[in-house]
Order: C-alpha cells, then structure tokens, then sequence
C-alpha cells in the first residue's frame, strides 16, 4: 500500500488517511482517524502554551512551584487549541474537539495522580523491599536503631492475609445472601435490610472497630487478635459486597430465571444453578471491592488486633499486627530508617493487593459463557477426535459423519461471548 | 375484589379447586392425528383441557370462562391480536400466571383430568411435565450445550449418572434438529449458538425432562424465516409423541403446523375469550364466526 495522501484530504470535518489499494487501484480512506493536520494543531498549541506560559511564570511573574505552572499551561493550551483550530474549521468542529481535550486532559490528570501515588510509595519505600530480608523477617530482634538489613515485614504480611482471609470467609457468604434476599425473595423486609446496608457502607471505620471492641473484646472478653481484627474488618466489608452483588444479581435477564421456572426448578435450585452463575463475573468484582476495602483499613485494626513485632500465625490467640498498623506504627518513629520499612510496608501491602486482584480475575472473571484456558483446550481436544462426550451412547451411524480432514486442520473458530 | 360472580364456581387461585367434581384420569390412547411421526411416541399421551377459566391481574380481567380442549398429540394453535390474552392462557397452563403478584384466577386446569391447581400440586412438579418454550431464546448463558440441555435435570433436583444424561443429550437435540449441527462442539457456551439454534436449543432443554405437554409462546417471532422453517419443521416432528400448544401471531405457521386452532379477541372494555375454536382446516377454510372470517383473512389485527 502506497501512502498517497495524509493532509490535503484533512478538510473541514477532518477527513482521514487514504491508501492506494493495489488490487483494485481505488483510493482507500479511513474516515475520521487522524490526520497530520490534528496532530499538528494539537503539537503547535501544546508547544505554542508552553512557551508563553514558560515566559509568564518564570520571567515576568514572581510565581514558582510545579503545580501552578502545568495548570496555567493547561488554561493556555486549551486557548492556543481554540484559536489555531478555529482558523482551519468551523465552530462545531472546534467545540468538539475542545471537548475531548478537556475529557482526556481530566483522565491523564487521574492517572498522573494514580502514578505519583505509587512513585512517591515506591520512591520511599523502595530501600526496604530492596534489602532480601525485608519480606522474610520480623521486627522482633529489630531496634529503631538497627539498619534496614534487619527486620520486615512477614509477621504483618500473615497477619494481613490471615486478617483478611476471615474477613472474605464471613462476608461473602452473608453478604451475597443478603442480597440474594433482597433480590430474589424480596417482601416487605427487604427495603429495611436495603436501608440498613447502605447506611452501613457509609459506617465510619472507627465505628466498626468500636463495635468489636465494645461487644467481643469488652463484653465477652475474648482478647485483641486477628480473629477480633477480621469480625471487624468483617463489618466493613459485608455492606460492600451486599449492595455491589445485589446490582449485578439484579441484572440476571429475568427471562433465565423464568425458563428456569418452567423447566421445574425450584426457587432455590434456580438462584443456585442459573441466577449465581449467571452474575458470577458481576460477583467476583463485588467481592473485589470488599476485600480492597478491607485490606487497606487501619482505624478497625488499631482497636481490636492489639500489635505485636514478633510473628504470630495464629488469629485467634494472641495480638496480630497487620500491614496498615505496621505502617501507621512506624512511620511514626523519628529515625528514618523506620519511616523507610513503613514505606515499605505500603508497598508491599499495594504489591498485595494487585496480586489478589489479577488472581481474582483470573479465577472468577470470565463473562457468563465465555470459556476457561483450560476447558478451551479440552474441547479443541474433543474436536479433534471428532465427537462430543457423548461418544460412548449409541448413535444411528447415518448421523455420524467421520471427522473429516478440514475439521481436523482447521477447528471452527471459538465462538465469541 | 369480589370473588363470587354469577354462579359461584369462581374464586382466587388460592382456593381455585374447591367445588370441582375430580374426574377420574382420563388415559387417552394414541391422539387420533398421531401420524406416521407418532411411531417412535412414548405411547402415553396427555390431554389439557380449561374448564371455564378466568383470569385477573389485580382488577383487570384479562380472560373470560375459556373452555377448551387441546388434544393429546396433537398441536393446537392459538391465534389472536395482540393483548387478547393468548399469552396469559398458556402462562396460565403450567402455573407460570402467579409469578405475577397480582394474578390470580378462577375455574379449572386439567391435565389427563386432575386439576393442577389443587392446593396439593407443587408448581414445580407442574413444570417439569408441562414444558415451555419462550419468545426469546433464552439459553443459559453460563452453560455450556451440554449443560444446557441437562439443566432441567439438576433444576429439578433428578440424578442421572454419565452415560443417562449423554444418552438423554443426544435424544433430547436429535428431537429438536439439533444434534447433528452441534454434536461437535456440545461443550461450546449456549449463547455461541444463532438465534435459531438457541431456540432450538430451548427445545432441546425443555424436552430433555421429558413433558407431557410443551407450550411455545410465539417461538419464532425473534427468528429470521430460515430458522422459523427448522423450528416448525421440528414441532411437526415432536407432533404425536407430545401434546404441543402454540402461540402464534403468524396465520401461516398456525396453518402449517397445527392440527387444531382456537381464535381469540379482546376489545378494549371486555376480557380476552374465545371466539371460535376447532380443526385448523376449517377455522381457516370454514370459520363460523364473522370475526374468525375477518381475522385469518388479515381484515384486522
């Protein structure tokens, strides 16, 4: 294919690239992709705000700091963009596009943010996890004074996992219960629990860790301890989970549950055959927000985990620290070899999270019908010997045509969801 | 609501079988129009009949003491504008009406003479005999073809062991015109599957818990005209070895594939009822009625 044309045909509306197709000798354009003219008139005004604000703020104006100057070449750049723009197309055009820039400017503005989250954790932190010792050690035998080839993070890592494993175990159950009752069952009761569970998602943290403390700790007198530390976190996270799974439960076709109806299921073999699996991509997400939410909570923790620097793998005896106490402990030191394993803390805690969220993903994300890697495989197997698993029930033969070669060679293309 | 009208055989769907006389089960033989077709049929046919049934949703009434009989074999087509109630009938057939809170009716459902309305009937059990097919094909779409056509099975709460449900597969899609198109690729998602093929699929599934009755509201209305062609080609195969009633908009299909017709109307201020009802043939050659006459000669609706 010959590039024939790229900015001549960018006329008013934009135009798009065109290509001489040798087989048949037309000129073929894709309409609306960008053309030299657009990406020139972005790169001149871009450039153009960046020197006059440049000129502004550095030589003209008594202004400094970094923040100031990119919003003011933000305003500027958004001018610059108006006026060459306006002098090529006509207003409508230009609007458009102006809006876009505004759009795209607001989403790189969030991931610059997301970036400089993390860079500034990483930055902080990375000392830390660099040392091998850091995820395999506690803080036992570590002073404030001790380098950072001595102490880690492992006790508050198992305390995490352990804390937020119980957590997952209590909420989900309870939580993807409430909402299979409030979707599916329904009645009058259902419109309170719905009250109650959203004002829970609003439920201040510290609210949570009080709770626990005041009826299991206090009342019961059962002592600070990871077990102490989940119910807490438990609390946090069952409102969550409830209302994200009762959205994605509620968009199951009601058409599903009907044929499922007619076919003589029952209302609970329904919800547990059809509707649940149905929703399970939607509930793996529900799930998802709970945990984040929980891994990260340090108000109901602080209350009911007590703290330990020693390892303690067992949550349900004994003080169990977990990653965000350990950071909000030791950030708080003056030495700044402790502030470092804090960062670090946040870190590995972030690194925790992200593989929980792919593992998740992976494990429970597929759309309804879409097939896994592994059962993919198995059926190009069963493809390829030309019959379904049925292939032990007896067959009239005029039905059975062999496998022919084609087949073999060329297995049907996977259906998309 | 008033629950007692003219002559007092009318009541709720709660109490709908209280002054019945319970006539013994009628063990029909082999429906008279049993074809050639009915050789491979189960021999036990079963017959449904509505005994002066009415049916509400909230105050609206929607059908007015509909008496028919749907012969044991045989396809009976029901016609009819929309909102005349056609589809709240077969709802009404295998106890889907009351998913609606407000439904209620009055009256009698017999299948092979005892009511399925009696306090004692479990809707579900209800289901699993009389089958449904719906408008829109609706496929599991968490299910493979396989599992799809099993589902009945694990809904219902029925073990089967491997080689049962393979064999129960492969009759259950060989009934519906299925098998041979998908005989490969039984572990490929249902919703992968053309809108027809899903369709027949459905069959497939609702066949699979092998019913008495199968009821079809409108089965072809989403499908394009070749794969309307395969879905009626399969109900004239399934004609003898289960009782089938149809819905239909379409005048031709209801020609084409049933035996027996029933036409229905509403107007604006009175409740869906039958307006005549009998051999296809003749409600479409010989209707007696001005409105029948009117209606299959596309006058109105």
């Amino acid at each position: 294919m010959t590039l024939i044309d790229t900015a001549a045909s960018g006329g008013a509306t934009g135009g798009g690239t065109a290509y001489l197709d040798a087989d048949s000798g037309q000129v073929r354009v894709r309409p609306g992709s960008v053309t030299a003219a657009d990406v020139g008139t972005l790169a001149g005004a871009a450039v153009g705000a960046l020197g006059l604000v440049w000129l502004v703020y550095e030589r003209i104006m008594p202004w400094s700091g970094a923040l100031g100057f990119w919003l003011c070449w933000y305003v500027a750049f958004l001018f610059f963009y108006w006026g060459i723009a306006r002098t090529q197309w006509e207003v409508r055009h230009v609007r458009e596009k102006i809006a876009a820039a505004l759009f795209t400017g607001a989403g790189i503005f969030v991931l610059a943010v997301l970036v400089d989250l993390v860079g500034y954790v990483w930055w902080r932190g990375e000392k830390a996890v660099s040392h091998g010792n850091f995820l395999t050690t506690d803080m036992q035998k570590t002073g404030p004074l001790d380098g950072l080839n001595s102490g880690g993070v492992l006790h508050a890592m198992i305390g995490s996992l352990e804390q937020l494993g119980l957590a997952t175990l209590f909420a989900v159950p309870l939580g993807i219960a409430a909402a299979v009752f409030m979707s599916e069952i329904g009645g009058r009761l259902a419109r309170p629990v719905r009250t109650v569970i959203t004002a829970m998602t609003a439920l201040p943290s510290i609210v949570a860790g009080l709770f626990v403390l005041g009826s299991v700790i206090l009342a019961l007198g059962y002592d600070r301890s990871g077990f102490a530390a989940s119910l807490a976190l438990t609390v946090m996270m069952m409102p969550i989970v409830t209302r994200a799974s009762e959205v994605v439960i509620r968009i199951v076709p009601n058409t599903l549950r009907e044929a499922s109806y007619a076919l003589g299921g029952s209302q609970w073999r329904t919800v547990w055959n059809v509707v649940l699996p149905t929703a399970r991509s939607g509930l793996t997400t529900a799930i998802l927000l709970g945990m984040a939410r929980a891994v990260g909570e340090t108000s109901p923790v602080l209350l009911t985990a007590g703290f330990t620097s020693g390892k303690n793998a067992n949550p349900f005896s004994g003080q169990q620290v977990s990653l965000p106490l350990y950071v909000w402990n030791y950030v708080r030191y003056p030495q700044a070899d402790m502030k470092v394993r804090a960062f670090g803390g946040a870190l590995t805690l972030m690194a925790i999270v992200m593989i929980l969220f792919v593992a998740a993903r992976i494990a429970g994300g597929r759309r309804p019908g879409e097939l896994s890697r592994r059962r993919r495989r198995q059926m190009t197997r069963e493809r390829i010997r030309g019959a379904g698993p049925s292939a032990a029930a007896p067959r009239p033969p005029a039905v059975r045509p062999a496998p022919t070669a084609a087949a073999v060679i060329h297995p049907e293309p996977e259906p998309a969801s | 609501m008033t629950e007692i009208e003219e002559h007092g055989g009318v009541a709720t769907a709660s109490a709908a079988d209280a002054p019945t006389e319970q006539l013994p089960p009628v063990r029909p033989g082999p429906g008279s129009a049993a074809g050639p077709d009915g050789a491979g049929a189960v021999g036990r046919l079963s017959s449904l009949e509505t005994r002066d049934l009415s049916a509400w949703f909230g105050d609206h009434k929607v059908l007015e003491r509909v008496s028919l009989t749907m012969a044991p074999g045989e396809v009976t087509a029901l016609i009819g504008p929309s909102g005349c109630g056609k589809s709240t009938y077969l709802r009404i057939l295998n106890r889907m009406h009351e998913m609606v809170k407000s439904a209620q009716l009055a009256g009698q459902v017999l299948l092979d003479g005892a009511d399925i309305y009696s306090p004692g009937r479990r809707p579900a059990d209800v289901r699993a005999r009389v089958g449904m097919v719906f408008q829109r094909p609706n496929p599991f779409p968490a299910m493979s073809i396989y599992d799809n056509v099993v589902s009945g099975l694990k809904l219902a709460g029925i073990r089967a062991g491997k080689a049962r449900r393979d064999e129960l597969v492969e009759t259950s899609l060989t009934q519906a015109g299925l098998w041979i198109e998908v005989r490969n690729r039984l572990r490929a998602p249902g919703g992968a599957l053309s809108g027809g093929q899903q369709q027949r699929l459905c069959i497939a599934r609702s066949l699979a818990v092998e019913p008495d009755v199968l009821l079809m509201d409108e089965p072809c209305s989403a499908l394009d005209p070749t794969s309307t062609r395969r879905v009626e080609e399969t109900i004239a195969d399934l004609r003898g070895r289960l009782t089938i009633v149809i819905v239909t908009h379409n005048m031709q299909q209801a020609a084409r594939v049933s035996q027996s017709c029933a036409f229905f109307l509403a107007t604006h201020d009175t409740p869906g009822r039958i307006v005549e009802a009998g051999p296809t043939r003749q409600l479409f050659e010989d209707p007696q009625d001005e409105r029948t006459s009117d209606y299959v000669n596309g006058r109105f609706g």
